[in-house]
């Protein structure tokens, strides 16, 4: 089955999300993340994200230039990369928020993401924390979590949505993975940066994709939230795949089995964070100082 | 433990007395009417003119309701609801002109020489018809221009733009005899209304309660809405639409939504409005009108459903004492306030209020 959804007017969602498994919630665990893979997506050669020579092109300026990429199921993959790189805009055409020039993106063996909206892109479960923090400001922080929960997200549903005691319970168990328990009716505006981050991270939770692009996630956190982060991420990793920037070497180096380095718009190497410490174009255009 | 104890308690008490100042002023709405009824000896009748002011401005707040509806809450400012608002006005004055008109043409229509009805104006001598009318009107307007505005991602300033541009090509439109809705006169003139003389105290007041209740609906349809999960991904959509779409929800269907209803909310405001004040031109689309009801929603408050309401009387209370007084300074004095309320009064009246309660 190929999805040809246009960029059409769409009230409804064009991916209704699956009913979860009803023994599901046995193989849990501490964070409460469900199913490896949503029943929906196709990875029979365990890639869930396939993207083959990208270019994206700003007024003639290559943001990424012929970028090829493999993410499989289940793996934590890190991107590295001077500023200016094209992580972002790499981030931005998985899901849906630029288009390339040309190339292919593929979510699974069947989703076709330079065919689909950013809605559908997000229904179908990629998951994106962007690099500015950003949350719903004028909600509560409970009421942020409960707006990402994944369940239907459709005008009449959410009309007529009341939460149910499972959603409330799944809501408190991530604001206790990301310690904000105590600031759960506190605006989300007035949170701190770090505290902001974890909430933004906490929302990918509720939402409960399979593929979470996360864009320097610990930026403006502390040691021990940077810490704790990575925790979180390994613990995500294998049931979830994820894709994440930083610049923090610490960080890359205490979470990656597989790093990427990014230049210019393109892959420059590939591999292990020694192997690509110590491939030598490496050294000269990011490591070299 | 002290201190979450009181903070319940004001928290408590504000619903409260907003509970208890809006049951005083509903029974004062439902009283007014009543006492219109009274013969004009009684030291407590109401004239005419005093009924029909309120009932305007009471018009008015459920333009200013469903304005803050789109703007406050979903932060689509539109500067043309006037146009909503004098659509559904239209559509009951083409019923009261048919009343008027008995078995002929309406009088401009003779006076145009014009020999049958339009087609358009089939059926507007039922009643039920007409009402139907005074909801598609702007409801498809709306439903059509919202479905291309929001595909095209057209926000922010350019959405205020494009909706003053429409409420003005519609006055241009409405300006012209061809068009068919009596040209720059407008309609006025009317006798009946379902048989019952127009300016009879007794169709008045019921005129007059019938705009309470729409009120109180739409009212509490508001509020309904903004406890809703809806509501807070309006507000959601409005302080990070690019977020809400990478949760997954499609903003447009949430905007075309609340965009429609809001439309038709002051399409029947305006249906209200036309029988009370008994007259309707295209003046009702001049931008300016619409315009006004954003200084309404930005002086009560917006995002608050109250404070709209009062920014509606308020406003509507000083520009009737205004016009009496000093005439030709109400628009400078208009555009002062405005200024005044955007720097000094972010949140409107009602925020003022909110603080002082909180100190
Ligand atoms: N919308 C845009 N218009 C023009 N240039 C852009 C745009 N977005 C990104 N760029 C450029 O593309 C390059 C890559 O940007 P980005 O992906 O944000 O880098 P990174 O996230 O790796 O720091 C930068 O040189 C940036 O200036
Ligand atoms: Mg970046």
């Amino acid at each position: 089955m190929r999805v040809t959804a246009s960029a059409e007017f769409m009230l409804e969602p064009a991916f209704f999300p699956v009913e979860p498994n009803k023994d599901e919630g046995t193989s849990r665990d501490s964070i409460g993340l469900g199913q490896r893979v949503g029943p929906g997506l196709d990875t029979r050669h365990g890639t869930i994200l396939t993207l083959e020579d990208i270019s994206v092109s700003f007024d003639g300026f290559r943001a990424l230039n012929n970028l090829n990429l493999y993410i499989g199921v289940g793996e934590l993959r890190c991107i590295i990369g001077p500023n200016g790189a094209g992580k972002t805009t790499l981030m931005d055409v998985i899901t849906g928020k630029t288009r390339p020039s040309h190339g292919k993106a593929w979510f699974g063996e069947t989703l076709d993401l330079t065919q689909m909206s950013e809605v559908q892109i997000a229904q179908s479960g990629i998951g994106r924390k962007f690099q500015k923090p950003t949350v719903f400001e004028a909600l509560s922080v409970f009421e942020n979590l409960e707006l990402a929960q994944k369940t239907d997200k459709s005008v009449w549903a959410s009309l007529r949505a009341r939460l149910s005691g499972e959603q409330k319970d799944r809501i408190s168990e991530v604001l206790e993975t990301i310690r904000l328990t105590t600031s759960v009716n506190r605006q989300a505006g007035l949170l701190s940066h770090g505290q902001k981050q974890f909430l933004e991270i906490g929302m990918l939770l509720m939402q409960d994709p399979q593929l979470l692009l996360l864009d320097e996630p610990v930026a403006g956190m502390t040691d021990a939230e940077t810490e704790f982060t990575a925790e979180l991420f390994k613990s995500l990793a294998g049931k979830h795949s994820l894709m994440v920037v930083e610049h923090d070497m610490g960080f890359v180096g205490s979470i990656a089995d597989h790093v990427t380095v990014l230049h210019q718009g393109s892959v420059l190497a590939e591999g292990s964070l020694e192997q690509v410490q110590d491939n030598e174009r490496v050294i000269e255009v990011y490591l070299g100082r | 433990m002290n201190q979450p104890l009181l903070v319940t308690a004001t928290q408590k008490a504000g619903p409260k007395v907003t509970l208890a100042v809006g049951g005083v002023i509903l029974a004062l709405l439902i009283v007014l009417p009543l006492l219109s009824l009274l013969s004009p000896d009684n030291a407590l009748h109401v004239s005419a003119y005093t009924l029909t002011l309120v009932g305007k401005i009471l018009c008015y707040a459920i333009v200013a309701l469903a304005l803050d509806l789109v703007w406050g809450y979903a932060g689509l400012l539109s500067l043309g609801h006037g146009l909503f608002f004098a659509l559904g006005g239209y559509a009951m004055g083409m019923y009261l002109m048919r009343q008027a008109a008995g078995d002929g043409l309406p009088a401009f229509m003779t006076f145009l020489s014009w020999s049958e009805l339009p087609w358009y104006w089939t059926g507007t001598s039922s009643f039920l018809w007409a009402m139907c009318l005074v909801v598609l009107a702007p409801g498809l307007l709306a439903l059509v221009f919202g479905f291309f505005a929001f595909r095209s991602r057209i926000k922010g300033v350019y959405f205020s733009i494009m909706t003053q541009a429409l409420t003005f090509a519609g006055m241009l439109l409405f300006f012209r005899n061809e068009t068919g809705f009596g040209g720059n006169n407008g309609f006025t003139n009317f006798r009946t209304i379902l048989g019952f003389g127009i300016t009879e105290p007794g169709t008045r007041a019921v005129l007059f309660l019938a705009t309470v209740l729409l009120l109180v609906a739409s009212l509490f349809i508001g509020w309904r809405l903004a406890q809703s999960k809806f509501g807070r991904v309006l507000t959601a959509l409005r302080d990070a639409e690019n977020r809400l779409m990478f949760c997954g929800y499609d903003p447009r269907g949430f905007k075309l939504f609340v965009w429609v209803l809001s439309a038709v909310l002051c399409g029947l405001a305006g249906a209200l409005y036309v029988p009370q004040v008994g007259i309707i031109n295209p003046s009702e689309m001049s931008p300016t009108n619409s315009i006004e009801a954003a200084v309404w929603v930005a002086l009560g408050g917006r995002g608050t459903l109250i404070g709209p309401l009062l920014g509606a009387g308020v406003v509507n209370g000083m520009k009737s004492w205004f016009t009496v007084a000093f005439p030709e300074y109400w628009l400078f004095f208009l555009g002062a306030l405005f200024i005044v309320v955007t720097l000094y009064l972010p949140k409107g009246v009602i925020g003022l209020l909110k603080k002082r309660g909180e100190q």
